[in-house]
């Protein structure tokens, strides 16, 4: 019965294979997911990445924060950002340690890190509340509170990845080949 | 201290202090004498037997059978520690009461919770799953869809980068299996794989990580590789057969298995792939680990391997000399647990623990060891290993790696992550069963 030539019958064969992966892949995938358009997502897409990816327009100085602070955020993490309730945000122990103080000036290596969790859990009784601006002038109160930035400063999408956190290079990767 | 088995009467001891082979007891029909008092004040088997008498449950009828049952109103001790019942302004965590409990797995009211913004109460059709960033087509899912997928269903824990977290104090804290152990729990999930979601939207080469994020009220967002989403992770829809509890995160959850409980994002409803992790507040602070030389460790993820004795355990209260039962959960997020060592005499001298089936990876594994107490103090320890190779590490070892306090912490605190190493109770002559390093 086996008349083809060997390419043919390779070609046939291939062919055949390449037809059973893909009806086994339709076979596999309901596809009951719905296309979304970047437009759609953006009200949720509220991650930022370290290089200042995802940041909004928008800009804020500590002075603008302080006022926003002392309204919103004080109640629970104290005057001055000394901590009460909650968690100091301003100050605290030059070094951290199995005791405590794990501080923003002592610890955290992305001052990006600072505005996404504003944004997205901040206030706790009323988290995603704050505009973009306010977001801004709060982390630019945190950071000029911890000696991170001048005074007078302006934080935005621009000078936000820039700012050096002092602890930055001081992490280990665990299991690297698990990354 | 092995002896010869002479008489049926007199099981092998194996190991120090009255350890006895680890079958010596099964299918010899020899009853277990001697009771575990947890405050309930049981009648001892010792007793003499006293003619049988009808309960008043025997000569009436019984309540209605109710559409969703809950445990006895006996059993109203058996419940969870929780740490913010008013619900302030922080974190509230739910411990698993590991000390009342047999078995691998956690019946679902009493799984561990924790949440950093309270239980959101979520309309399950107003939900939604977008998964999007570095895919060729962005995708959007309801509840509805994702059921409609093929599933599967696997055992497997849960456990927080912080439980025992308290072991990290530098003396030894008087607390229980539950306070010290109730942040890891265990169960079966069925959902729809990761993988199968992201290979309909389309990997595109340069994806390297998928931030995933709750719809709690803090967003709550992790950086998980990429590899392990296409590796066993799961949208887990439900738990122990019924949809997952809110307080794990209905009506979906991300599940990793093996790896730290924060990464396992509940509320799921977004997964964006990229090219870098967010750094994130939970990985690049909160769970991020300082260590003796001041460095921090990133990115540990992995629950490495682990057990503890659940009973007799810290509070409990030995009533009397003769034969017990140890027993306690073994498990690893690498996979199998292969061998769990238990000791009567604080590590002096050891003796293997029957493995109760199933033997499962990255879940709970139960094991059980008879133990004739003599009546006089003892140290009960046990020690697990995994199929890959790692050891429980013993405390000493893994203090000098990973530090201690240097005054004691409150029980609910969290000095560290990632405690794996051992965990000792002490059983003094009066038959009280306390926490101590050993």
């Amino acid at each position: 019965m086996c008349t083809h030539s060997l390419p043919m019958r390779q070609l046939i064969l291939g062919a055949t294979i390449l037809t059973l992966a893909a009806g086994a892949l339709a076979a596999e995938t309901p596809n009951l997911g719905k296309a979304i358009t970047p437009a759609e997502i953006a009200p949720w897409n509220i991650t930022v990445m370290p290089d200042g990816t995802g940041l909004p327009n928008g800009s804020g100085t500590p002075a603008q924060g302080a006022a926003i602070y002392a309204q919103k955020c004080a109640a629970c993490h104290g005057e001055n950002g000394g901590g009460g309730m909650s968690a100091r945000v301003i100050g605290g122990p030059p070094k951290a340690s199995l005791d405590g103080g794990k501080t923003i000036p002592n610890f955290w290596p992305y001052a990006t890190t600072l505005f996404d969790f504003i944004r997205r859990a901040m206030p706790y009784q009323a988290p995603g509340s704050l505009t973009g601006a306010e977001v801004y002038a709060l982390t630019a109160y945190i950071l000029a509170g911890n000696k991170l930035i001048g005074e007078a400063e302006v934080i935005d999408a621009q000078t936000l990845p820039k700012v050096k956190m002092p602890n930055a290079d001081n992490f280990i990767i665990r299991f690297p080949e698990r990354i | 201290m092995t002896s010869k088995r002479t008489r049926q009467s007199e099981p092998e001891v194996v190991a120090g202090n009255g350890l006895l082979h680890r079958r010596a007891l099964l299918g010899r029909g020899i009853a277990l004498v001697g009771a575990l008092g947890t405050g309930a004040g049981a009648a001892l088997t010792s007793a003499a037997a006293e003619p049988m008498v009808d309960g008043p449950w025997s000569n009436e009828v019984g309540a209605v059978i109710p559409p969703y049952q809950v445990a006895s109103r006996f059993e109203k001790n058996v419940v969870r520690t929780v740490d913010n019942p008013d619900n302030l302004p922080r974190n509230s965590r739910a411990r698993t009461p590991h000390h009342l409990l047999n078995g691998i797995i956690t019946p679902n009211g009493l799984h561990f919770t924790i949440c950093h913004g309270g239980v959101p109460d979520i309309d399950p059709d107003k939900h939604r799953l977008v998964i999007h960033g570095l895919v060729k087509r962005p995708l959007v899912f309801t509840l509805d869809a994702l059921a409609r997928y093929p599933m599967v269903s696997r055992i497997g824990f849960v456990e927080c980068g912080g439980n025992s977290a308290p072991l990290f104090s530098n003396i030894a804290l008087q607390e229980n299996v539950q306070a010290l152990h109730g942040l890891a729990s265990c169960s079966e999930w069925s959902g729809v794989l990761v993988s199968t979601l992201l290979d309909e939207a389309g990997i595109d080469p340069k994806a390297k990580w998928m931030i995933c994020e709750g719809a709690d009220s803090p967003r709550l967002h992790r950086s998980v590789p990429l590899t392990k989403g296409l590796d066993d992770a799961m949208i887990a829809l439900y738990q122990n057969g019924e949809r997952i509890q809110p307080g794990q995160g209905y009506p979906m959850r991300l599940w990793l298995p093996g790896y730290e409980g924060n990464m396992n994002v509940k509320y799921l409803r977004r997964i964006m792939l990229t090219e870098e992790p967010a750094m994130s507040i939970y990985e690049s602070k909160t769970y991020s680990q300082i260590l003796p030389n001041g460095k921090a460790y990133r990115f540990y993820f992995l629950q490495e391997v682990k057990s503890f004795i659940s009973s007799p355990s810290h509070g409990m209260v030995l009533k009397e000399p003769g034969i017990h039962e140890i027993t306690g959960v073994a498990y690893s997020g690498t996979g199998r647990i292969t061998k769990v060592m238990v000791s009567a005499d604080g590590g002096r001298s050891w003796a293997q623990a029957v493995l109760q089936d199933p033997v499962l990876p990255k879940a709970f594994t139960r094991f059980r060891i008879p133990w004739k107490w003599n009546g006089g103090p003892a140290v009960l320890q046990s020690r697990a290993w995994d199929e890959g190779g790692n050891a429980q590490p013993l405390r000493a070892d893994f203090i000098a790696a990973r530090g201690q306090t240097s005054r004691p912490p409150q029980v609910t605190g969290f000095p560290s992550q990632h405690y794996n190493s051992i965990t000792s109770w002490a059983v003094g002559t009066n038959g009280e069963v306390k926490h101590v390093y050993a």
